[in-house]
């Protein structure tokens, strides 16, 4: 029996002639039949992220709109929830200080990360080993990384304090979680530790995709390594820039574990976050109404920073 | 493809090596820390000011650890709630993320399109935002506190990627190549099994490998969905022991239970980095 074969027209492609004649109803039965089958395969997954994301999705937007503690009468109050969280101060304050770390870490990340794929770059089996050694904390997840920097760094018995009072840039009995700075300064370190090898791995992975020849001829037409740098690297790894910074600002405005982990909020609050007030609000007061109005907030904001983020940056005219 | 023998910047090769060596051992510092403390004995894993090197070579903080000195539930059946947790994730999400991207990307069907740009834009939603109204819905069928519900909000949480992932896999693949397999008489399994399978293993490593780092090291939502103690995940048991709540904190037995956390990632990553780079990459780029 002869296979009909029919290939369906796709954008972009064009439409080939069948093998062979084909009848009608045999061709609508295999490609409703894959149809089928196309939707049956697709089906649990969709199931699930149904459930477990679109549902909340739409449940949250719902529960903003109520008073709604866990247990109690719940009560629809429209917009008092998105009302009140522009006069709570915990909020304004997890939210500035939310802010404050990304302007901080976004910048600092890059920097670090740009300067490790430069490093990098040598060819050779030696630059392969570096890069996983930066890469490896990466994969070591921001607990593990908390509670491990967290010893590091406590007064008296932390090995990097002990090291740094050896050389005499400290003492053992300062308490960098005592206050702000040094906490957040902490709290920096080890997200830098943690992160920096995704960044290389993602700037270098951009770098490699520019031609060697063009910072070649511009180098031979003169260029010195900082203009080469400005007008031939920089323009053309833009889209790359653009991904990791949106990566990078997103994290940063998701950012919880290490300050739960390290500092607890602390000291005296200044550490919380906006997913820490969250974090709070609904699971130890117990307002999810309220809770699911700043999801709902924070939600915006990183769609609108995200999608500012990709106008600016994903504009790359590749000359 | 073009060496890259002129570098951006040809720093001579001595700085190289020494701006490097600094920098690795500035990464591999907390590793030492971790696995210098851990294989300290108890007393010495307390001392104040800290022992440079552990003096003698003891297993104390991990007895320590596995007993059941930090109340409740022990350490070892947190270490198994990781490991269930985790694989059954990770299962879970290759199988349907395999599945979807083999539909979105060859079983076309009427608003296929649509549901693909939809598990899409779960990529602008952060879970932390969905995890109140997650956690309601979660209540109501009764899988809070439920490793299976775990389970399930991780595979979820990792799906999106997954099948971004496994749909460019497919559809790399030129149709051709499936049609001749069906033309030469290979029953359509056969032919997907056969010709498929190659194309789409390295995707199903790089999915594997996301979600079982993901799941592994999750605390969030393990925190807030896992309330009594033999329920914790390792992160969330990390957190137990930092309290100290049974007397004074134990940093020995603390540091071991972060040693125990880390190590499988870094062996599993040391075994499998290229599928995990590669997986990122494809990922990020695309």
């Amino acid at each position: 029996m002869a296979h009909n074969i029919t290939l369906t027209a796709r954008p972009g492609r064009p439409n080939r002639p069948s093998l062979a004649p084909r009848p009608q109803r045999r061709r609508q039965t295999l490609s409703s039949g894959r149809s089928r089958l196309g939707a049956a395969v697709v089906a649990p997954a969709l199931i699930l992220l149904t459930v477990f994301f679109f549902l909340p999705v739409v449940l949250m937007l719902w529960m903003s709109l109520n008073r709604w503690p866990l247990l109690g009468k719940i009560s629809f109050i429209g917009l008092g929830n998105y009302t009140a969280a522009f006069q709570d101060q915990d909020f304004l304050r997890a939210a500035g200080f939310t802010l404050l770390y990304t302007l901080i870490m976004t910048p600092l990340l890059l920097v670090i990360g740009i300067a490790l794929a430069l490093l990098i770059r040598r060819p050779g089996k030696a630059s392969r080993v570096f890069q996983s050694i930066y890469f490896l904390p990466v994969v070591v997840g921001f607990a593990a990384a908390g509670y491990l920097w967290l010893f590091m760094a406590q007064p008296n018995i932390g090995p990097m304090l002990d090291l740094l009072t050896r050389s005499g840039l400290a003492s053992h009995s300062d308490n960098w979680f005592g206050t702000f700075t040094t906490a957040l300064g902490i709290v920096c370190a080890m997200v830098v530790w943690k992160v920096a090898g995704m960044q290389m791995l993602l700037l270098n992975s951009g770098l490699q995709s520019i031609p060697v020849e063009l910072e070649e001829a511009a180098r031979i037409d003169g260029a010195s390594r900082t203009q080469v740098f400005r007008y031939i690297i920089l323009p053309l790894l833009r889209p790359t820039l653009a991904l990791v910074l949106v990566f990078s600002v997103a994290g940063s405005l998701l950012a919880f574990d290490q300050f739960y982990i390290m500092t607890s909020g602390g000291p005296a609050n200044q550490t919380i976050t906006a997913v820490y007030h969250i974090y709070r609000v609904s699971f130890q007061g117990f307002q999810l109404g309220y809770g699911a109005a700043l999801s709902a907030l924070l939600m915006i904001v990183l769609a609108i920073v995200s999608a500012i983020q990709m106008l600016i940056l994903r504009n790359s005219d590749h000359n | 493809m073009t060496t890259l023998q002129s570098s951006l910047r040809p720093v001579p090769r001595a700085a190289w090596w020494i701006i490097n060596i600094s920098l690795a051992a500035l990464f591999l510092y907390p590793f030492w820390v971790v696995v210098s403390q851990s294989i300290k004995s108890p007393a010495e894993a307390a001392a104040a000011p800290p022992t440079l090197f552990p003096g003698t070579f003891s297993w104390g903080n991990f007895a320590k650890l596995f007993s059941n000195e930090n109340g409740g539930a022990g350490f070892i059946q947190q270490l198994g709630n990781s490991v269930l947790v985790s694989i059954g994730a990770t299962l879970l999400t290759i199988v349907l993320s395999t599945l979807a991207g083999y539909g979105f990307a060859r079983l076309r069907f009427r608003g296929s399109n649509l549901l693909f740009f939809a598990t899409l834009a779960t990529f602008m939603i952060p879970f932390q935002a969905v995890i109140t109204p997650l956690y309601l819905v979660l209540h109501q069928i009764g899988l809070t506190n439920n490793l299976l519900g775990l389970m399930l909000v991780y595979t979820t949480f990792n799906l999106p990627f997954g099948i971004f992932l496994m749909r460019n896999s497919f559809a790399a693949l030129p149709t051709s190549i499936e049609e001749a397999a069906l033309v030469d008489g290979c029953g359509v399994l056969r032919a997907m099994v056969r010709v498929l399978l190659p194309v789409a293993i390295p995707g199903v490593i790089s999915t594997a490998l996301f979600t079982f780092f993901a799941s592994w090291n999750e605390f969030f939502a393990a925190l807030i969905l896992m309330t009594d103690q033999s329920k914790y995940t390792l992160p969330v048991a990390l957190n137990v022991l930092s309290s100290g709540t049974f007397g004074t904190l134990d940093w020995g037995a603390l540091q071991a239970g972060v040693a125990v956390t880390i190590v499988p990632c870094i062996v599993i990553y040391v075994l499998l980095q290229k599928y995990y780079v590669g997986g990122m990459l494809t990922g990020a780029m695309k």
